[in-house]
């Protein structure tokens, strides 16, 4: 994959400077036009440059010719300048997030109960989200088409972040986190990985299988969502975050998938996105279970001032993937009230 | 080599977790072949894919009229 076209001040910034530099240190992307983001969680530039230095950790780029740009330490610097405006805007985000839950400890004794009463209260209320129900009932083929294809930035990844917490975490939540990346991973059969899956769902429908197209026209939001997950995979600090963020994703799966199959059925489209729908409705089911009871509980059993920040990471997946969804409904929206040109 | 074993996991108003087993078999007498490492087994009688659990325990709206 060559780097994305840059949209702005900050992705112009990183992509300049992992382009004219072919050996670091690297300069510091300019800062000055941090201060012009009012609000990262949308903001396609401003995801769009943090996207670019965390796929340094992912599969990096053919046109970047240093290797050791991935732990250059000045490329280090504006990492952590772009996460630390995300974090924070991603906390704003779940204060603001209305919580009729009752506190953690009103949940249950210890806690793992308490974690995984709130994991489960937390994910119980959504029903399947508005674009599931969308892509069910109503969506055309071309918007089918455009879901896969804002999706795609996650799916052709599907589980890597993920990857990451592995070594950090211990014991019974390990375990059941190496289950979960295996069933993930294809249980041991490269043609069931779902990564390729996914893959063979957009072949099927004579779509790229590569990233970069889809990373090109991605939206702020849907960047934003899978950032979020490289946010939390990639510091040691906020692993509790990612396994409550797993949790949440996992738990808000099954049915949407169910939905969504139903809605590849309805437009005849080929066995392949059929399929990838398919397995997700029962893996998803079982994911769940295995996210909330083996891993989150398991780690806070281990280390219990985790409990505060699953949840939080639990909120943030719905909220920033629930932004993801809003922004993608309007786009079909607007997009079906356009008057036809001609 | 250890011996194998059939481990099932309780999940509270959820599904029952099975690993390490072959073969479900329903109350009609069909068998379900167990194609991954942990399955969801269901236990509400909602699923819609009988053996296996499909989260529908928890669409409070698709509760089935006795
Ligand atoms: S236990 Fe999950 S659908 Fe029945």
């Amino acid at each position: 994959m060559r780097l994305p076209e840059p949209c702005g001040p900050l992705s112009e910034g990183v992509v300049e400077t992992l382009r004219a530099q072919p050996v670091g240190p690297h300069a510091v992307p300019e800062p000055r036009a941090m201060g012009d983001v009012t609000y990262p969680l949308t903001d396609r530039d401003f995801q769009l440059a943090l996207w670019i230095l965390y796929e340094l950790h992912y599969r990096g780029f053919d046109d970047v010719e240093d290797p050791r740009a991935e732990w250059d330490p000045l490329l280090m610097v504006s990492r952590a300048a772009l996460e630390r405006t995300y974090e924070h805007a991603v906390r704003e985000l779940v204060a603001e997030t209305p919580q009729d839950a009752p506190a953690l400890e009103d949940l249950g004794d210890t806690p793992a109960e308490q974690v995984t009463a709130a994991l489960v209260r937390m994910t119980a209320r959504s029903g399947p989200s508005d674009v599931a129900q969308f892509l069910h009932r109503r969506a055309s083929r071309e918007e089918f088409r455009s879901y896969l294809a804002e999706r795609a930035v996650y799916h052709l990844r599907e589980s890597d972040p993920q990857s990451f917490v592995l070594p950090r975490i211990g014991g019974a939540a390990k375990v059941a986190l190496a289950e979960l990346q295996y069933d993930e991973y294809g249980g041991g059969r490269a043609d069931r990985l779902h990564q390729t899956l996914f893959a063979r769902a957009l072949a099927s429908l004579e779509m790229p299988t590569d990233l970069a197209p889809y990373v090109a026209q991605a939206t702020g939001a849907t960047l934003a969502s899978v950032n979020l997950m490289s946010l939390f995979a990639l510091n040691r600090r906020l692993r509790g975050a990612a396994m409550g963020h797993l949790a949440a994703f996992e738990a808000t799966s099954s049915l949407p998938c169910e939905r969504i199959l139903r809605g590849a059925r309805r437009l005849g489209l080929p066995e392949a996105v059929q399929d990838y729908y398919d397995e997700h409705v029962e893996a998803d089911a079982v994911h769940e279970q295995v996210a909330i009871r083996g891993i989150c509980a398991a780690l806070v059993e281990d280390e219990p001032d985790l409990a505060p920040d699953v949840v939080l990471g639990a909120t943030a997946c719905l909220a920033v993937d629930g932004l993801a969804g809003e922004v993608l409904l309007e786009s079909w929206r607007s997009r079906r009230d356009a008057p036809v040109a001609g | 080599m250890s011996e194998r074993r059939v481990v099932v996991t309780d999940c509270p108003g959820g599904p029952l977790l099975v690993r390490g087993a072959d073969e479900v078999v329903g109350v009609d007498g069909t068998s379900a072949a167990v194609e991954r490492a942990v399955v969801a087994v269901c236990r509400c009688g909602r699923s819609e894919r009988m053996p296996w659990c499909d989260d529908s325990h928890r669409d409070r709206r698709r509760r089935k009229k006795p």
